[in-house]
């Protein structure tokens, strides 16, 4: 049965917003990869489902360039799984692509609704 | 992506494993919270995260690069099928490459060392010599040393007059004896002048080096620079042989100065021990010298050219300032001869890469080069062969893994990676090859009186050389394979049942076609060798006009006796005199110059006042002389000591002297006069004796008209005695004898001793090496290209197991099957030879100056390397046939 109001957008997130939407979830805590997917789901009212497949090469990437950085811990029930928890540097990279991001979307919305 | 992540990204593969599972432990977990089945909690998790191994793959390509991670695998999967699966043929293709490319290596190796590295000194692309412009010069007078190319008085007018060189200079390589006495103790020297060092920019290690201010002409007592490794070997590198007295031919010298070790002079292949002032010639030479003969040639220059001028110009400049020059410093000559020395003109050539006599090697260098390009290139075909025959044997795997989904280029690389490892192994090998065997070929260039050093280490041009060739046999023998084998359909390939249809004519054509070449080929190296092998026997058992075995030549120098000119012929005749009385000495006799050592002495004669234009060979010898050599006169008398200085003039001429001059009549009585150039006596000799021809100069040159004459009547002047001895003697009796008489005569003559044996074993010595390389390459091409026969026709006989089951149930009997192998083989035999026959004669052009009574295209030669190598391929072809006619035709058809 469809869903009421937004059909939810699965797999066409812009390049790079993943990553960001990572960043954010993760600068209220550390989480693992499962918890950040639900997150970011769940905060975005469903709107924004992650497909868990590209989730993990994105953690991977992310943790590459040293923005995260992980460890192994134990979950809510008691399992253990990979945390991941914002370097300073990854905090310092969530103000700067959120800032970006703001400046994109005022862009694209002076392109759609000019005033 | 870090380089430490790459290296360990099997570690991290682990980690993202683990990491998935735990996601889908934790989707399970809720699902199931949610009120699901385990089993539809755990369906449903799966479908959620999708494949976990394309994720892992995702993550695992981010941390490798993608091509060399694949090179990598390739080249695992080749080393572990050729380890694991073939070692036999692993060893037999990296052996065979490693053969061929040796070989190779070594050849580029020396004529890298002899022709293309530059002298190591600075800058030395300026670097020109000073030479006589034109070949083959009509120069008269007498010539020492080893680049007798300019006389001083010419070099003193270049030094003086031209303005092409910053500074030039000359040398000569004389022999000095360190020895007071007895046995002689030659070291290589140099005379150098004023510039020498200074124009090649070579500083001292220790001391100076020489200036032109030690270069004075009548300096006294000259001052000499050692190299660093007679500074070794004498002084064991001691930092006091600075100031120490070294005595030269009896002559002392103080030591001033030592070169670096690098330096070895301008001669590739030589190595100076002392070097000391051109001026220094007359101290050595005493009334003999050079220094002011118009005739003397000995010396050599080489100029360092001004910025800005080229070898061209400064070859125009010289060319210019030569008329006056000739001018000056004519010698008394005969009149044509003064003709052509005023015709000369000086040139440049470029001498960066130094001078050498050993480039008489340089053509027999590149033809062994070609040789064992060939060897390579039937080793290549060779490899290409078997690796078309394991590519035949994995068509089904192959079909099936293209039927999966692998890519052709990957197949390809795969199968290509195992032709690169096993290149890369050869090449290596080679090269460890090389190094052995080029110092291993020096050493044999060396003879007792030639001392060799040609630097042979590997420089970057080697190291080329070696990587090309190793990519070239690589793609040679690699690529056709790999993509023949991945050319064939899937679909095809895995249809075709054992009998094979891929299998077609045209792919079983290729390898005929290869194993033609390469019967071609290696009958072209046969061919060669045989002609090598011949030419060396051809020249060794050659009749030079005497017996050559028990036979010694001893040189006596008695320039340190102070005997004064005229009384040393009555010094030489005494010891003569003496030694003929020693016990076991058969018969011993004084000779100018010894046969087949290179050194000679010709005139012009003139004969019923007729002047002559042809040089006749001239030799000035004792008494007994004919019955030392074994050669009896045929008629006539021999010499005695009634010959002398005031009798009728003599003299002995050979059978072929009696031909051209006097149409093979008796030339006994009949006279002739030595042409000397106007104002010299010209006294008439009478022939009292005819001899057999004799080898002079060359055992390699044709018998020529030769005169004796007695050493007793008109000999030049000279110091040294040299006599042959016929002794039955042990080789070191005979010696310690004759040295011991010659103390006894005077303790400062020096000795010097070669059986005429071993004079002419190195008068061979570039024989001997195309001989023994080109044999050992002919048999191994030969080797090579029936091992090939052989794996074709095994391989034919396999592929036709069910043909020739059926014509055997249908009644053939066995000769017909060994028959029908065997006319198969004789096809691809005939068809190389015949190719091969035609290749060998336009080839054996190539060799022909280096030859001994032997045409290029000598019909023998080139019928027992056919049939030879026929022989060798028709026993290789007959074990697969006869393997053929043992067949069981019920079990060749039921393995259908």
């Amino acid at each position: 049965m469809p869903k009421r109001g937004n059909a939810p957008i699965q797999g066409e997130l812009l390049q790079g917003t993943l990553d960001l939407l990572i960043l954010k979830t993760l600068a209220l805590g550390p989480a693992h990869g499962h918890t950040i997917a639900y997150a970011i789901e769940h905060r975005s009212e469903d709107v924004l489902q992650v497909e868990h497949g590209s989730l993990y090469p994105a953690l991977h990437r992310i943790e590459d360039r040293g923005w995260i950085s992980s460890f192994w811990g134990t979950s809510e029930n008691n399992r253990r799984a990979r945390y991941y928890r914002l370097t300073p540097e990854g905090r310092k990279q969530l103000t700067e692509q959120t800032n970006r991001w703001d400046e994109i979307v005022k862009a694209i919305n002076r392109v759609l609704r000019p005033a | 992506m870090s380089i430490k992540r790459f290296l360990h990204r099997s570690r991290w593969d682990d980690e993202r494993a683990r990491e998935l599972d735990a996601h889908l432990a934790i989707e399970i977990d809720e699902n199931i919270a949610r009120g699901m089945s385990p089993s539809d909690a755990r369906d449903a998790a799966r479908r959620k995260l999708g494949n976990t191994t394309l994720i892992r793959e995702e993550i695992y390509r981010m941390s490798t690069i993608g091509f060399v991670e694949t090179l990598i695998q390739d080249l695992r999967y080749g080393g572990r099928r050729l380890l694991r699966l073939n070692p036999g043929f692993a060893a037999v293709a990296i052996l065979s490459l490693a053969l061929g490319v040796g070989a190779n290596a070594t050849m580029f190796q020396l004529l890298n060392a002899l022709r293309i590295r530059t002298l190591p000194v600075a800058r030395p692309e300026q670097l020109v010599e000073v030479r006589i412009a034109g070949d083959n010069l009509n120069r008269s007078g007498s010539f020492e040393g080893r680049h007798a190319v300019l006389t001083n008085p010419l070099w003193e007018r270049i030094r003086d007059r031209q303005e092409a060189f910053s500074s030039v200079f000359a040398w000569a390589s004389p022999v000095f004896d360190l020895s007071a006495g007895g046995e002689s103790r030659p070291v290589d020297g140099l005379w150098v002048s004023g510039d020498f060092f200074t124009t090649l920019e070579v500083s001292p290690m220790l001391g100076r080096v020489l200036t032109s201010a030690d270069d004075r002409r009548g300096c006294a007592s000259p001052p000499a620079v050692i190299s660093y490794g007679f500074w070794q070997r004498e002084y064991g590198g001691s930092a006091s042989a600075l100031g120490r007295t070294l005595t030269l031919d009896g002559n002392p010298f103080e030591i001033v100065g030592i070169t670096a070790p690098g330096f070895f002079g301008v001669e590739i292949g030589r190595h100076f021990d002392v070097a000391v002032p051109l001026c220094a010639e007359q101290i050595s030479r005493g009334l003999h010298s050079y220094l002011d003969a118009n005739d003397g040639w000995f010396l050599a220059a080489i100029g360092r050219l001004k910025p800005g001028w080229t070898i061209e110009k400064a070859s125009a400049h010289l060319r210019a300032i030569s008329p006056p020059m000739f001018k000056e410093t004519l010698a008394k000559y005969r009149p044509e001869d003064e003709k052509s020395y005023l015709d000369f003109r000086l040139g440049a050539i470029p001498a960066g890469t130094g001078v050498s006599n050993l480039r008489e090697y340089e053509r027999p260098l590149w033809l062994l080069l070609a040789t064992t390009a060939l060897v390579l290139l039937i080793a290549c075909a060779n490899l290409a062969n078997l690796m078309l025959a394991r590519a035949t044997a994995r068509e089904r795997e192959i079909a099936v893994r293209l039927a999966l989904g692998a890519s052709r280029i990957r197949i390809a690389r795969q199968m290509l990676a195992e032709s690169v490892l096993i290149a890369v192994a050869g090449a290596g090998v080679g090269a460890v090859l090389a190094q052995w065997l080029s110092r291993v070929l020096v050493a044999s260039l060396a003879t007792q009186n030639d001392r060799v050093f040609l630097e042979v280490a590997g420089d970057w041009r080697v190291f080329w050389f070696i990587a090309m060739l190793a990519a070239a046999t690589c793609l040679l023998f690699g690529l056709l394979p790999a993509i023949r084998a991945t050319a064939t359909a899937p679909g095809d390939a895995m249809k075709a049942g054992s009998r094979g249809t891929t299998d077609t004519r045209q792919r079983f054509g290729l390898r005929r076609i290869l194993v033609v070449v390469q019967v071609a080929l290696s009958l072209v190296l046969v061919v060669g060798a045989l002609l090598f092998v011949r030419t060396l026997r051809n020249l060794t058992t050659v009749d030079a006009g005497f017996t050559k075995s028990d036979l010694l030549v001893a040189v006596l120098n008695f320039r340190r006796a102070g005997i004064p000119d005229v009384r040393i012929a009555a010094a030489h005749a005494n010891l003569l005199e003496r030694l003929r009385h020693q016990p076991g000495m058969e018969d011993t006799a004084k000779v100018r110059n010894v046969p087949i050592t290179g050194s000679f002495s010709n005139r012009e004669l003139v004969i019923g006042g007729v002047t002559r234009p042809e040089s006749v060979n001239f030799n000035w010898i004792s008494d007994r002389y004919f019955r030392t050599m074994s050669a009896p006169l045929l008629a006539g008398r021999d010499f005695s000591d009634r010959d002398t200085a005031t009798s009728q003039p003599v003299a002995i001429v050979t059978e072929s002297f009696a031909r051209v001059f006097f149409d093979g009549q008796n030339p006994l009585g009949k006279t002739f006069q030595i042409d000397e150039a106007p104002g010299t006596p010209r006294p008439v000799y009478e022939i009292v004796g005819l001899a057999r021809d004799a080898k002079y100069n060359d055992v390699r040159d044709p018998f020529e008209p030769l005169v004796y004459v007695p050493a007793t009547q008109n000999e030049p002047p000279g110091s040294t005695l040299r006599l042959v001895v016929r002794s039955r003697l042990p080789l070191a009796q005979a010696t310690s004898t004759i040295t011991a008489l010659a103390r006894e005569v005077h303790p400062s003559i020096v000795v010097e001793f070669r059986t005429m044996q071993s004079q002419l074993n190195d008068s061979l010595m570039r024989e001997r090496l195309m001989a023994t390389l080109s044999g050992f390459f002919g048999a191994l091409a030969a080797l090579i290209a029936t091992v090939g026969l052989y794996g074709v026709m095994s391989y034919m006989v396999a592929r036709r197991r069910n043909e020739i089951g059926i014509r055997m149930a249908l009644g053939a009997d066995r000769r017909e099957v060994v028959g029908m192998v065997m006319r198969e083989a004789g096809r691809l035999l005939g068809a190389g030879v015949l190719v091969g026959l035609v290749a060998s004669i336009v080839a054996a052009r190539a060799a022909s100056t280096l030859l001994f009574d032997l045409s290029p295209g000598d019909p023998l030669t080139l019928l027992t390397a056919a049939a030879s190598l026929g022989a060798v391929a028709i026993v290789a072809s007959y074990l697969p046939a006869l393997r053929a006619s043992r067949l069981e035709p019920t079990e060749a058809l039921r393995d259908e």
